[in-house]
């Protein structure tokens, strides 16, 4: 099964990123095969919707778990449609998280923000 | 002569000239395009307010015809829809309504309906003429609400009209001051307020439009940040507003201070008389 992260930096010693739509890359991990992939988030420069395209790329990867510290509540809404399940880490290391969650250490995220949408408001874009 | 009153945040007193510069400018329009949340009208108290909607065209999907090629999801700039297991689905509030994904769409799966976004009010306050555009809660962008206000009236018929824009330098502002003759920038003596100050000092500049700033809140001996920021730039400052607790109270409660004050009445009269004659010079050097 795959599970992903947003994470900061290309490498297996990367921290979460804080953010899920806008995370630099993602961090796929086969749990079966303990191989490992990086990929660029496209979504990252979005005008908006962010949380949804990146949320998108998952699907395509046919991720199955998200390690996250925090998610959109439309980047959620694609992601449990797709039947992704979402879990919220707990420290920064990416590795540590992977091992968290595969001793079942990790619990379900369920505080869904209302989103950073980015849509013009007061000194924005 | 269209003059529109902006700054680049909030709450620095946009509202409080607009409507005192109209109150005082007898036969006047005011529009309101802070439409996320417009307040203009909670001072001129309009009558007789005639109500319409604003409505746009959001992306409907036909499952049975849509093959699932992903040109749309693909296409849209605004990631506004998602192919997730067989079916397209369309994020309707992050839509901006450009109608590419049915206009793209190889199967013709994509339908445009009509969806109501907010409304527009028009009424009238003693000689002052008020229309008011109001975006209903989570809709993504006020712009469509803001050209039904500006085409609701022959804006080039009326001899003064002023524009309430929403704070800030972004697209809803850019829609505002888009064909206004004159921008007049509203100030707060705070570092903050400079910063902000500057933004929509370079957005009217972008916009090749002659504009002035009106000092707000000053406070009698003190250094005023945005004054300073406006002698540095040669910015014309038209006119200084005092942080006044009588002001304050008259805005509190909801009255037009050039209404009810003979002070107030006085001050924006001559406030208004300098705004225009800054405004018509510039027309006459611009045209």
């Amino acid at each position: 099964m795959k599970i992903a992260l947003p994470v900061d930096e290309k490498n297996i010693d990367t921290t979460v990123c804080p953010s899920f739509g806008r995370a630099p890359y993602f961090l796929i991990y086969d749990t079966e095969s303990n191989d490992y992939l990086f990929y660029d988030n496209q979504a990252a420069s979005s005008q908006g919707g962010a949380g949804i395209k990146a949320a998108q790329s998952l699907l395509d990867n046919q991720v199955s778990f998200l390690l996250t510290p925090r998610c959109g509540e439309n980047a959620a809404q694609v992601l449990n449609t797709g039947g992704v399940k979402l879990y919220k880490t707990i420290s920064e290391s990416a590795m540590e998280n992977i091992n968290a969650f595969n001793d079942g250490k990790l619990l379900l995220l369920n505080e869904i923000h209302p989103g950073f949408h980015r849509r013009g408001g007061a000194g924005s874009i | 002569m269209k003059i529109a009153v902006l700054s680049g945040k909030g709450g620095t007193g946009k509202t409080l000239v607009a409507v005192n510069l109209a109150a005082v400018a007898g036969q006047a329009l005011y529009l309101d395009c802070d439409v996320e949340e417009p307040n203009g009208h909670l001072f001129f108290k309009p009558t007789d307010v005639k109500v319409k909607d604003t409505v746009i065209k959001i992306p409907s999907v036909d499952d049975g015809l849509c093959t699932g090629c992903r040109i749309c999801v693909d296409f849209c700039q605004f990631n506004a829809l998602a192919y997730i297991i067989d079916h397209l689905q369309i994020f309707d509030q992050i839509c901006h309504s450009c109608g590419g994904c049915a206009l793209l769409c190889p199967e013709k799966a994509i339908v445009e309906k009509n969806k109501i976004i907010g409304h527009i009010e028009a009424g009238i306050s003693g000689k002052v003429s008020v229309r008011s555009g109001f975006l209903n809660t989570g809709e993504a962008s006020g712009v469509p609400i803001i050209r039904d206000l500006l085409d609701s009236v022959d804006l080039d018929q009326q001899k003064l009209v002023f524009i309430d824009c929403p704070p800030g330098s972004a697209c809803i502002v850019m829609e505002s001051i888009r064909d206004v003759d004159y921008c007049l920038l509203v100030a707060e003596p705070t570092i903050f307020g400079v910063h902000n100050l500057n933004l929509v000092y370079n957005l009217v500049k972008l916009f090749n439009k002659p504009f002035g700033v009106i000092l707000n809140k000053c406070l009698a001996g003190e250094e005023n940040p945005a004054e300073k920021f406006c002698l540095e730039k040669k910015i014309p400052i038209l006119g200084r507003i005092a942080f006044d607790a009588e002001l304050g109270t008259i805005n509190s409660d909801a009255d037009i201070a050039a209404r009810v004050s003979k002070k107030y009445q006085e001050q924006f009269t001559s406030l208004l008389t300098k705004v225009l004659m800054e405004a018509e010079n510039e027309a006459v050097i611009s045209s």
